[in-house]
């Protein structure tokens, strides 16, 4: 970031132990600590290193395809207005992330981490997946580096992301099925933290969300961080004014916060985060920040569903890539802070929300911008029509077919 | 945290290792443990190493994980394993009792409430895998204030640089994790393990224990001859595992293998 960072700036965590106020920090094994540290300073030095950025920014440009484009939802927006009183249904915007390589916000972030892996000189990857996007980002960057590479995916993932498990074979990568506790996200990052703590030597962990042991909640906000740039920079060039809201689903939260991140010190930019809420969040959902309270997993402190002596509950969404019982840490923290809004969407309003923008914009989101979509149009209606709501379009939705149909009851 | 050091007086005394023997708390259920910790005492277990159960054993191989699943699976909550471990005590007034779990049921309610359980069950020490030294203010300062021992781990990726912060707050001893992996896999080729015990002498007057992988009889005789305790437990709870209630006399019986082992390996090799 070259702008200048005010006082009292929200720009300016994690501190250098890695917390964001109470949350985030570093709870691994002490086999992991010293290769958690040598991370730390080899990010420092490549942050400080042109050479580093030239190489992300030009496989940004040249391989992803970025900056992904700034898109007015004009029918989108004619429709909100057409439910709204007279004068509200503000416009709707979309940062089209779902249209980079790979199909979604993901590879941003792998396009970092395997260069810091390069530098680092690991010459084996792994990564978790939940939907699979983020193990079809690194299986990508993992094939593009010549990197031998193996993705942990929760077994109930699997069966429900089989597009996506192709994919990865097909890029390269060994898939292992993970069939200990619920079979998804959570557990797949069980079994990567198990892998890497056994081969520390050779081996870079792609973390796929802004969450985890200090560095990675700030290091994939950073490389995330591309998205909210763009958008900011491609807003004032189109209409030369801020958007009054921002909207981002959340499940580990790494698209929220990098639409967030370069915005947080502009005062009139409001923020809202949305969480899956599932089946309703008096039944299994997967909001950690509605539903849940501060506690340690995989890394960082942060909001989890647990229950009362700790034990982490099982989340359920209709998308994988959000059903994850915890939350990155700065999101957290920006709660506290009373920054960023959160919010809920259940299943039902994800799967109303992601066949409205087929029929109206001729677009397939995937389920997990369907959440963000949802909320969008709640919150349009509510707002004059001069207003301006950005969302960010995170992910494609080829690879959610098969749950759509079969949640709508359609045989393919 | 008394206990502890007086056992390992006693132990050196002998010119012995002592023997430091895990189980899960609950597995196969709450009600099978106190019977399964009396076994490991009768066997010859100097030091009693009680698993919290966790649904997310991120340090943990098949076997342990395992257990933690079926603790969970029979309801096991975080009264239960205070109620074990004063129920433990009670019948065993001398033998140290330590706590080895995860972050989150240890700070649940608070590290002051934690410490007051440990301290009320007669719980000598508290060995948290993934609170590592950078993180101690989340439960550490809670314990010592108690005078429960906050037991540390060194690694074989723990070097000379980083080992003093290691120690800085360690108490009661040092658990050395002689591989870089999860529990119940492979075992340290023993000249690693000895000279990874020397480097940590050289350092720490805490007794150094060493685990990760030990099974055998042979290989705890091994360890006893180079560290003051040898640490086994994926191997008695694939015992647990296989035996479910009826697990006592088996564990008993190996315990009882590896504590012969144990207590002539030194006179043995001399």
């Amino acid at each position: 970031m070259t702008d200048q960072i005010p006082p009292n700036s929200y720009r300016t965590l994690p501190d250098e132990r890695g917390h964001f106020g109470e949350f985030g920090g570093r709870y691994v094994a002490e086999t992991l600590m010293p290769l958690i540290l040598d991370l730390d300073r080899e990010y420092r030095a490549a942050k400080a290193d042109p050479a580093f950025k030239a190489e992300f920014d030009d496989l940004l440009e040249h391989y992803v395809g970025r900056p992904s484009p700034l898109y007015y939802a004009e029918r989108l927006t004619e429709e909100i207005r057409s439910r709204a009183p007279k004068g509200k249904g503000a416009q709707i915007w979309f940062k089209r992330d779902e249209l980079n390589h790979t199909g979604a916000h993901k590879i941003n972030n792998c396009i970092g981490q395997i260069l810091l892996a390069k530098r680092m000189g690991k010459t084996r990857i792994i990564a978790e997946t939940g939907a699979g996007q983020h193990g079809v980002a690194t299986a990508t960057v993992a094939a593009r580096f010549g990197l031998p590479c193996v993705i942990y995916m929760g077994a109930r993932d699997i069966e429900r992301q089989q597009p996506n498990v192709f994919r990865m074979k097909l890029l390269g990568a060994e898939v292992v099925p993970v069939s200990s506790g619920a079979k998804t996200l959570k557990d797949a990052m069980n079994e990567g933290l198990r892998d890497w703590v056994a081969n520390v030597h050779d081996t870079f962990y792609i973390i796929g969300t802004a969450a985890g042991p200090h560095p990675y909640p700030e290091l994939v906000r950073d490389f995330q961080s591309v998205i909210g740039t763009e958008a900011r920079a491609q807003m004032l060039a189109r209409i030369n004014r801020l958007p009054d809201l921002l909207v981002a689903a959340i499940g580990g939260g790494s698209n929220a916060i990098g639409l967030f991140h370069p915005f947080l010190d502009d005062p009139d930019v409001a923020m809202l985060g949305v969480e899956a809420a599932g089946e309703g969040l008096d039944k299994r959902h997967a909001a950690s920040l509605a539903g849940g309270d501060p506690g340690v997993l995989h890394g960082n402190k942060t909001y989890l569903l647990q229950d009362e002596d700790g034990q982490i509950a099982e989340a359920h969404s209709i998308s994988a890539g959000l059903d994850y019982p915890g939350i990155g840490p700065e999101h957290a923290w920006l709660k506290e802070s009373g920054r960023v809004d959160y919010s809920s969407v259940t299943d039902t309003e994800a799967l109303n929300a992601f066949q409205l923008l087929c029929r109206t914009e001729g677009i397939i989101p995937a389920l997990e911008p369907s959440h963000a979509i949802a909320a969008v149009t709640k919150r349009a209606v509510e707002m004059d029509s001069d207003q301006i709501i950005l969302a960010n379009l995170c992910g494609r939705g080829d690879k959610d077919i098969f749950t759509v149909a079969e949640a709508l009851g359609v045989e393919i | 945290m008394k206990r502890l050091s007086a056992k390992f007086d006693h132990c050196r005394a002998d010119d012995r290792a002592a023997l430091v023997a895990f189980i899960t708390g609950g597995d196969p259920t709450p009600a099978d443990t106190g019977a399964i910790l009396d076994a490991l005492v009768e066997g010859g277990a100097d030091i009693i190493e009680l698993g919290m159960p966790f649904t997310d054993p991120m340090a943990d191989g098949p076997s342990i994980q395992e257990a933690n699943l079926r603790s969970l699976g029979s309801g096991t909550t975080t009264a239960d394993l205070f109620a074990i471990a004063r129920d433990f005590r009670a019948r065993h007034p001398a033998v140290p009792l330590v706590l080895m779990g995860y972050a989150n049921p240890m700070i649940r309610r608070g590290p002051g409430w934690f410490a007051e359980q440990c301290v009320e069950a007669g719980v000598d020490g508290v060995i948290c895998v993934d609170i590592p030294t950078e993180e101690d203010e989340a439960l550490g300062p809670s314990l010592r204030e108690l005078g429960v021992a906050t037991i540390r781990l060194a690694t074989p990726t723990t070097d000379e640089a980083r080992l003093p912060a290691v120690l800085e707050g360690a108490s009661g001893f040092l658990y050395y994790v002689s591989v870089a992996g999860i529990t119940g896999k492979q075992q340290a080729a023993q000249d690693s393990i000895e000279a990874a015990v020397t480097r940590l002498k050289a350092q720490t007057d805490l007794p150094v224990a060493v685990g990760f992988g030990v099974r055998t009889p042979e290989q705890a005789a091994d360890i006893a001859r180079v560290a003051d305790g040898v640490v086994v437990g994926s191997a008695i709870v694939e015992l647990v595992g296989e035996h479910g209630s009826n697990a006592p006399g088996p564990v008993r019986d190996y315990v009882r293998t590896l504590a012969d082992a144990i207590s002539t390996a030194r006179t043995a090799k001399g």
